[in-house]
């Protein structure tokens, strides 16, 4: 393997890699623009500029150290751009002397010629490379007298994304990204010179399901996305790690929240799953399952309306239904939308309370969701983790499929549903549950089954607590809370963004809405405690605790070891992936 | 404590000075001479002070041309060390992208230091020569756009200051 020296350390690296590769997986930045890991190398920014040489030899070929014990090298004469160059033996690179600054710094002289002065109306300030490295890299001032190029501002390159002409900087990572990863070739470059600008070929527009991923990746503000386009500044909102639940791979993302309210998903790089993409639909979606059509407070269905009443009230309420029936004539369903910690809490409440085996879950399954890239045709984040937490028809019990016809027999007194609303399994289940004597729904959502509900016990989503899905290739994921709900608030203070954090009563800014929903475990602990268990987990760490120590898929994990590795895979808790850096293209510094 | 000397008032004065009347004549010398110099004091609020172009009265936004200067960008609510601004932005068809579409400042939190003022990149926030300041409830402490905006002649002295001295 070559051997190679930047900045005086001595690295060994594959072959084949280039510069700045080498010097990334050994935890040494060198300032780039253009150059993305997933991307090919184009070398076009040349903000990765960087002094190369050889170790001098004499004539006998006997390698030459000077009196320091420094070796002796023989530079080349110019300086060579790390993203393009790749690594030779006995290379020795240099990144940090002055003169090498100088050059970058001669670079960005170049790159902030035409650029705008923009940043307080940009959505990237806060986070932008170019922002980063003026810091570092510029002087403050700009020699250029004449006027800047002006161009079109506000360019619509695909249902999701406008583009600013000005901003750009012309590294193509957006080109790249289409060509490469989304598989669209549909973005360009026209002009020469500083009239250069991006454009979609003629009749066609960026609209792949993953085109979004170009807002992340551009180092400036130049593509902004349609749908948060100056919600927030990057600084107001608070950013928490989670897992998308748009469908069975998981994807790591980030919820930035403001005034509790999700304004913006990201992906988080995790080789392991999503590298460092998310796909539109998912980062879409996020903020509307957590922002709208919300249950909040719990209800009982008195004379044929929902009234609202106290927590209290509906636990003893669906506690006295569930045990005023035999354990055949109930029958309950997981979900494969709610966390492994509901799930494995609901299958000991029907397996050790209640007794009962008509268990099950409905699937959700599409026929054209998936694709080759991340998309998977299982549309829920969690049917493996409902699973593997015992979400099973039992031996002589039912499952969803003969459901209907056992109402329709009135086999069923009591039906207890977790989360789903029982027309994304048919119709007619949803008009059959109707005529059970008790609908007992735990749910975030106002969904079709919320409404016909006898007690509705609303839950929280994935962003409002803490917990774990099992991702499609059994990886089992750590999310945390983002959202403040009337039952997490006091956790939750120091998480908050600077606003939420310390708004008081009658500062307007402060009034997002604090829904009165609770995770799903912790109410059906209430139902179990009600039915005579003595559990008493206290959050949803002990859940998962207990779920390691009984149910072997999740043995030796723990929330911390979750975190560590970015998810572990079921039965192998203990022999985790090797840890590698991670690239994240966009980051947040902190203040 | 056992070696300090006490030493009370009483102790202190003198015979004359403790049967007080000497001193009240002195007083009383001292009010006649003042009522013969020229007077000092302002009959506010008939006469009211017009501050010089460095004071730092209630925060503003500066009106132009029938629109605010403001971008939205936000720094001042992050530099306020009272968190006493909230901004939201919002999109615009004119060259400037984006306006303020909800701009409040919360005058019971805001302590006049102009940090807002400083750290605009538009000189949109200036601080005026506004110092009466009553409020009747805590809703109306909270000035909007509306109350904010003031026409950018009635601010040159301001500006001028700025321009000099920032
Ligand atoms: S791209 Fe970066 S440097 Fe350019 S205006 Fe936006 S934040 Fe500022
Ligand atoms: S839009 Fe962004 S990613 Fe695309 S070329 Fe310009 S700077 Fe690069
Ligand atoms: S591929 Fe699936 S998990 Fe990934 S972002 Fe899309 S919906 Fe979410
Ligand atoms: S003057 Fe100071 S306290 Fe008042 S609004 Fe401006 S920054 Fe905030
Ligand atoms: S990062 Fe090497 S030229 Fe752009």
């Amino acid at each position: 393997m070559p051997q190679l020296i930047i900045d005086g350390r001595v690295l060994e690296v594959e072959p084949g890699k280039t510069i700045i590769e080498a010097a990334f997986e050994n935890g040494i930045t060198i300032p780039h623009f253009c150059w993305h890991p997933a991307l090919s190398p184009d070398g076009n920014c040349r903000m990765c500029l960087v002094t190369v040489g050889a170790h001098k030899k004499d004539s006998d070929g006997a390698l030459l150290y000077g009196d320091d014990g420094n070796p002796e090298v023989s530079w080349f004469p110019k300086k060579q751009i790390a993203c393009a160059t790749p690594v030779t033996d006995g290379m020795i690179v240099d990144s940090i002397s002055k003169e090498t600054v100088e050059t970058q710094n001669a670079v960005m002289e170049f790159l902030l010629i035409n650029h705008p002065l923009d940043c307080p109306i940009c959505d990237e300030a806060g986070q932008c490379k170019l922002q980063e490295y003026a810091l570092v890299h510029s002087k403050g001032k700009s020699r250029f007298d004449e006027e800047k190029v002006a161009k079109d501002k506000r360019v619509q390159l695909g249902p999701n994304i406008i583009f600013d002409g000005e901003r750009c900087i012309s590294c193509s990572r957006c080109i790249r990204f289409a060509d490469e990863v989304a598989k669209q070739p549909v973005l360009t470059f026209v002009g020469r010179g500083d009239k250069v600008t991006i454009t979609t070929f003629p009749d066609t527009t960026f609209d792949s399901p993953y085109s979004m991923n170009v807002i992340d990746i551009c180092p400036v503000g130049a593509l902004t996305s349609m749908d948060f386009r100056f919600k927030a500044r990057v600084w107001e909102m608070s950013f928490t790690d989670s897992v998308c639940p748009g469908c069975a791979r998981g994807c790591n993302i980030s919820i930035g929240v403001m005034n509790n309210e999700v304004l913006r998903t990201e992906p988080v790089t995790n080789m392991h799953v999503n590298n460092y993409w998310m796909c539109d639909h998912g980062r879409l979606a996020v903020p509307t399952i957590v922002n709208n059509n919300r249950t909040s407070g719990p209800m009982i269905r008195r004379d044929g309306v929902l009234e609202s009443v106290t927590w209290d009230e509906a636990i003893a309420a669906t506690v006295e239904r569930l045990k005023s029936f035999k354990p055949q004539e109930i029958t309950i369903l997981g979900s494969s939308l709610a966390s492994n910690e509901d799930n494995y809490l609901l299958a000991k409440l029907a397996k050790e309370q209640l007794q009962t085996s008509n268990i099950d879950y409905i699937q959700h399954l599409s026929h054209d969701f998936g694709d080759d890239m991340l998309r998977v045709n299982e549309t829920a984040p969690n049917a493996i983790g409902a699973h593997t937490a015992g979400i099973a028809v039992g031996t002589n019990g039912h499952g969803v499929a003969k459901l209907v016809d056992r109402i329709k027999h009135g086999d069923v007194k009591v039906l207890v549903v977790l989360e789903d609303s029982l027309d994304d399994f048919s119709d007619e289940l949803a008009e059959a549950s109707a005529g059970v004597e008790a609908l007992i729904v735990l749910t975030s959502h106002t969904n079709l089954t919320a409404k016909q509900a006898s007690i509705l016990l609303p839950t929280t989503v994935f962003a409002e607590t803490e917990g774990t899905f099992t991702n499609i290739h059994h990886r089992v994921q750590h999310f945390s809370p983002a959202v403040v709900t009337k039952d997490n608030e006091r956790l939750m203070t120091m998480k908050q963004s600077r606003w939420d954090k310390f708004g008081a009563p009658n500062d307007r800014w402060s009034s997002g809405e604090k829904r009165d929903a609770r995770p799903a475990w912790k109410i059906i602990q209430a139902l179990c405690v009600g039915l005579g268990a003595n559990y008493a987990f206290g959050s949803s760490g002990d859940v998962f605790n207990d779920m390691a120590h009984h149910l072997s898929g999740f043995k030796d994990m723990s929330y911390p070891s979750l975190k560590k590795h970015q998810g572990l895979i079921l039965g192998k808790g203990n022999s985790p992936e090797k840890e590698e850096e991670v690239y994240q293209s966009h980051v947040m510094k902190p203040a | 404590m056992a070696n300090v000397k006490t030493n009370t008032e009483a102790q202190r004065l003198t015979f004359w000075e403790r049967i007080y009347l000497p001193e009240i004549a002195r007083g009383m010398g001292l009010t006649f001479k003042q009522m013969l110099q020229p007077t000092f004091t302002r009959q506010y609020p008939e006469e009211r002070w017009e501050p010089e172009g460095s004071y730092r009265g209630r925060p503003v936004l500066v009106l132009e041309d029938g629109k605010e200067r403001c971008v939205a960008c936000g720094l001042c609510s992050r530099v306020c060390p009272a968190l006493a601004i909230e901004v939201r932005a919002a999109e615009t068809t004119d060259d400037k992208e984006r306006y303020p579409e909800k701009f409040e400042i919360n005058m019971l939190r805001c302590i006049y230091c102009g940090f807002c003022e400083e750290v605009c990149p538009e000189e949109a926030i200036v601080m005026s020569k506004d110092y009466e300041l009553v409020f009747g409830s805590q809703e109306e402490g909270i000035l909007g756009k509306e109350k904010l905006l003031v026409p950018v002649a009635q601010l040159r002295d301001r500006l001028e200051f700025l321009r000099q001295w920032k």
